[in-house]
């Protein structure tokens, strides 16, 4: 069971995990949380980023990575809620929920698909701060950290 | 007739959010290299070489192709030029 949501206003996690559990039997025994919050952009504490989308793109490349979690661990049920416009400091910028029988499942459900949002799931940032604008570039590190998925078996 | 749709940084490299291509050689193939050769002159050296940069993915009806040369397109096709993605 799957609940992607890619949308501008905020989201609660409190709702969420209520709305995860709802979705559940007696066998899941184990749900992973990652909350990812907007860092401050070079100090400035007024700074802010932009998250752009393409509707429709973007909400099916969520899906293929919800998918190929599906793949390689036994969720029963998964919710991830990706933020798109302006966010400040501080802010909610995306939620992933994995619900599994057992927490090995779980957590590292969890983590491949917060690892490949980063690198696969069709969002743009643009960060502002100090008077200047500047779209993020893709780090290396994040696009090792999903490679290191590929190959290696759960 | 094709919309054209260029994506993040790409819509400031070239300086416009969405263009779109009419040929005019109705009922005959239309390949995408074709769609490249015709935004050049719109976009000048910087756009154009902004646009068809390595790490630049394009998609046709929001599915990613590969190969512009062999990609056929047809009327109403919805062409998108995305920069390398950064979410999460």
């Amino acid at each position: 069971m799957r609940r992607i949501r890619v949308q501008s206003g905020d989201f609660s996690v409190d709702g969420e995990w209520r709305a995860l559990r709802e979705r559940l039997d007696a066998n899941a025994g184990a749900v992973a949380a990652f909350v990812g919050l907007v860092r401050e952009v070079r100090g400035d504490p007024d700074s802010s980023l932009e998250l752009e989308h393409y509707a429709g793109m973007t909400e099916r490349s969520v899906e293929a990575i919800v998918a190929a979690a599906e793949g390689r661990w036994r969720l029963a049920a998964v919710t991830v809620i990706h933020r798109v416009g302006r966010l400040r400091p501080a802010d909610q910028i995306v939620l992933v929920l994995t619900a599994s029988s057992h927490r090995p499942d779980a957590l590292a459900a969890c983590e491949f698909i917060i690892d490949r949002l980063k690198t696969e799931a069709i969002f743009w940032k643009r960060e502002t701060a100090g008077g200047g604008s500047r779209w993020v570039e893709a780090t290396e590190q994040d696009v090792e950290r999903a490679r290191s998925w590929v190959g290696s078996e759960p | 007739m094709i919309r054209v749709l260029f994506l993040a940084s790409l819509r400031e490299a070239v300086g416009m959010d969405a263009w779109t291509y009419a040929p005019e050689m109705a009922g005959s193939s239309l390949r995408l290299n074709a769609l490249l050769a015709a935004l050049k002159p719109t976009l000048g050296a910087d756009g154009y070489a902004a646009l068809t940069a390595e790490n630049v993915r394009i998609a046709v009806n929001q599915e990613f192709v590969e190969g512009a040369a062999r990609v056929e397109l047809k009327p109403g096709d919805e062409v998108a030029f995305l920069p390398p993605v950064t979410g999460g």
